[in-house]
């Protein structure tokens, strides 16, 4: 039986326990059946170490429920980059990277493998009881390794391979910038490295309606981003919430699309297998493994640029569906210009016409009027007309309003 | 890879630590404070007990090291690309710094990888010079915990002066603006910093109170009714407030979330986004809120 540690060697099942207790957080430790007791013991210990007073619980019954209560306004730095700071290594693995470092001190001491490890053995480790003994292709290959990284860099002469340290980047006067578009960048969580190699720390900025459920994915997000400069096909692992197996897709990855109202990240991505462009939820995928180049990358994003135009969400063309028209219209007062400021600012397309003193429409051609619904519904108390050529979708808006008129009693009560 | 010890808080107590060592700060409090600053919460248990017993062999059991230099790593060309594509964003003009040269890097991502579909379109004006100014002038304001001086114009259309201390920049990912929360300033705590104006350090030698005012917190009780996703939609769409649900049976669940007072008009639009899957059940005033807008809208005769 393996003995509790602290860090972790893969972030996966991590990323699902986090979200778990952030998202949700009503779970009982009986209803994790998905994997053992002590598997969920370990994860939720390990959060607590990890995010101290951002977790809490809650006793029902139905036991103990374990949650993450964050709110981000009173924050300045996202708690969700801490577990990306919690890599398991060897003993090896550290001993070797601060010898290394310190016999490398500076871009101008070039050494080859057998000179570095002379070093270690004779400076750095005979003082003790009983030194680690580093053979040749251990430190070769953590030195290929940091070279990968770009921290060492190795120059060749003759048949010898000569290592030293990359140049320093003199990051001195970025530390707000950093702080800044670490939460508002996507993969902040790498600014968030770069901060920890600095003293400072930084709480002149603070952040309002802060999705922080995204430092999860960053590491499908990093990998998606060098997929698309690379302008190569990416296959991934797809769990979607009507599956309870992950599908493998091969795509061409296009675009990521965030939303700031919902915390959601989406990728569009070509699937050449249906032949068609979707969107796939990127808290939804895992193992994105790179693959080979595409000739076709340009072509398909300038035919989703050009989509945009009648995209309200993530929904895209299906096929050669038509588009959808809708119009509503709303009532404004003589003192309430910010609903039409509201319906300008707001809108993502279409367009707002004032018809009389009181009244504005709004009108779009999308793909999916139904994902234009929830905003819809943001102008209730004020709407007058509402036209959808998808007619369920406008059959369903006027039930639900007809269910939400019952559920608070007003039904009965005589209209004005 | 983003998922590696190069990064990990471990790698950075143990720089922090030897560099006590080497200015000869070896206590074992001293030493153990590091720990606690930098790393996480049951670390404690393993740092300290892996240097002291040899297993990193990085500091003899006396509490010395071989190790001569104060530990540094160069950036990875992970950090040098997320940094190429900070350098790309139009806001990097707000800093007044001058970039590193990070050579031929290529960024991680440019903005044309990337589109925040729900970002409204009246956000703050990046790239006006006055407004640099201006942002410069409070975040110096910020850092040295010095007051500033600036017009804007009230909801009355008055031009009114004021003289605050500003305590942070607040950025709004959905309306993609900045403000100002300030103290010493008595009628509100933060303005939208495009609406200020003629914004300057204040030099004189008043003084006003440094504290700034309490937020005040209300509590929002919902219902969900878990069909049609309701339940996910409705749990990440409040994830970024401090809240908590439980469980009621299989297809309803409730929702408390504490949200600032200020926001309660905002609150209640997003609750209603959601449509019947969401029910207001407290408080009394904010459910109150809810059905006055229901009501209203059953007025309007939409049919």
């Amino acid at each position: 039986m393996s003995s509790y540690n602290e860090l972790i060697k893969n972030f996966e099942r991590t990323r699902a326990y986090m979200r778990e207790f952030y998202v949700y957080g009503f779970k009982s430790r009986e209803e994790y059946n998905k994997k053992s007791a002590r598997s969920y013991d370990d994860e939720r210990r390990r959060m607590e170490s990890w995010l101290g007073d951002h977790m809490s619980f809650v006793r029902t019954p139905e036991g103990k429920s374990v949650f993450i209560s964050i709110d981000s306004r009173n924050i300045c730095h996202n708690p969700f980059y801490k577990p990306w700071k919690a890599k398991s290594f060897t003993d090896l693995d550290v001993t070797l990277h601060f010898i290394v470092f310190d016999i490398l001190h500076s871009p101008e001491i070039s050494m080859t493998v057998n000179e570095i490890m002379d070093v270690i053995d004779e400076e750095y480790l005979s003082g003790f009881d009983s030194p680690i003994m580093f053979d040749e292709s251990t430190v070769r290959k953590k030195l290929k390794e940091y070279s990968e990284a770009g921290i060492i860099t190795v120059e060749k002469i003759g048949r010898r391979s000569y290592y030293r340290r990359s140049e320093t980047t003199d990051i001195t006067e970025l530390d707000d910038a950093i702080h800044y578009f670490s939460e508002v960048l996507p993969c902040g969580v790498i600014g968030s490295f770069i901060l920890d190699k600095t003293e400072a720390d930084s709480d002149a900025f603070g952040f309002k309606h802060h999705y922080i459920t995204s430092a999860m994915d960053s590491g499908e997000l990093a990998e998606l981003f060098t997929a698309m400069r690379k302008k190569c096909v990416v296959t991934v692992s797809n769990l979607s919430r009507r599956k309870s197996e992950p599908e493998r897709y091969r795509l061409i990855p296009l675009r990521i699309f965030i939303s700031v109202q919902n915390g959601r990240q989406h990728l569009i991505a070509y699937n050449s297998e249906y032949n068609c462009m979707s969107s796939y939820r990127i808290d939804y995928l895992s193992d994105v493994i790179i693959e080979e180049p595409t000739p076709r990358f340009d072509e398909l994003r300038s035919m989703l640029s050009d989509m945009q135009e009648n995209m309200w969400g993530v929904n895209v063309r299906k096929g050669n569906a038509e588009l959808e028209h809708i119009e509503f219209t709303v009532r404004v007062n003589e003192d309430e210009e910010h609903i039409v400021r509201r319906l300008e600012r707001e809108k993502r397309v279409g367009r707002v016409e004032k018809i009389d003193e009181n009244t504005y429409r709004f009108s779009a051609d999308v793909y999916d009027t139904n994902e234009m619904v929830p905003w819809v519904r943001t102008f209730i108390c004020r709407i007058t007309q509402l036209k959808i050529t998808n007619r369920e979708v406008e059959k369903r808006f006027k039930e639900d309003l007809e269910e939400m008129y019952r559920m608070y009693g007003v039904d009965k009560e005589e209209t004005e | 890879m983003i998922f590696s010890e190069l990064y990990s808080a471990y790698y950075n107590t143990i720089a922090a630590m030897i560099s006590k060592i080497i200015d000869g700060e070896n206590s074992d409090e001293e030493l153990r404070r590091v720990v606690e600053e930098r790393a996480f919460g049951e670390s404690i248990l393993t740092v300290i007990p892996s240097l002291k017993a040899g297993k990193w062999q990085l500091v003899h059991p006396d509490m010395t090291t071989s190790l001569v230099h104060k530990p540094t790593m160069p950036l990875t060309v992970l950090q040098k690309q997320w940094l190429k594509a900070v350098s790309l964003d139009p806001r990097i003009k707000l800093f007044d710094i001058s970039f590193p040269d990070l050579g031929d890097t290529e960024p991680l991502f440019t903005p044309d990888d990337y589109y925040i579909y729900d970002k409204y379109s009246d956000g703050d004006p990046f790239e006006d010079e006055e407004y640099i100014r201006q942002f410069r002038v409070i975040l110096e304001a910020i850092r040295k915990k010095t007051q500033i001086r600036f017009e804007m114009v009230n909801r009355k259309g008055n031009t009114v002066f004021v003289r605050c201390y500003p305590k942070r920049l607040e950025y709004s990912e959905k309306d993609d603006k900045f403000r100002v929360v300030t103290s010493g300033w008595r009628s509100v705590s933060s303005v939208n910093l495009s609406k200020i104006r003629a914004c300057f350090p204040y030099l004189g030698e008043k003084t006003l109170d440094k504290d700034m005012r309490e937020t005040e917190y209300d509590t929002a009780v919902l219902r969900i009714d878990d069909e049609r996703n309701a339940l996910e939609r409705v749990m990440l769409h409040f994830a970024h407030f401090e809240k908590q649900a439980e469980k009621i049976d299989d297809k309803t669940y409730v929702l408390k979330i504490k949200y600032a007072h200020d926001d309660e008009t905002e609150i209640v639009i997003r609750v209603l986004s959601f449509g019947p899957r969401v029910k207001v059940l407290g408080s009394e005033s904010f459910k109150e809120a809810v059905i006055e807008k229901i009501r209203k809208q059953k007025n309007c005769g939409l049919k």
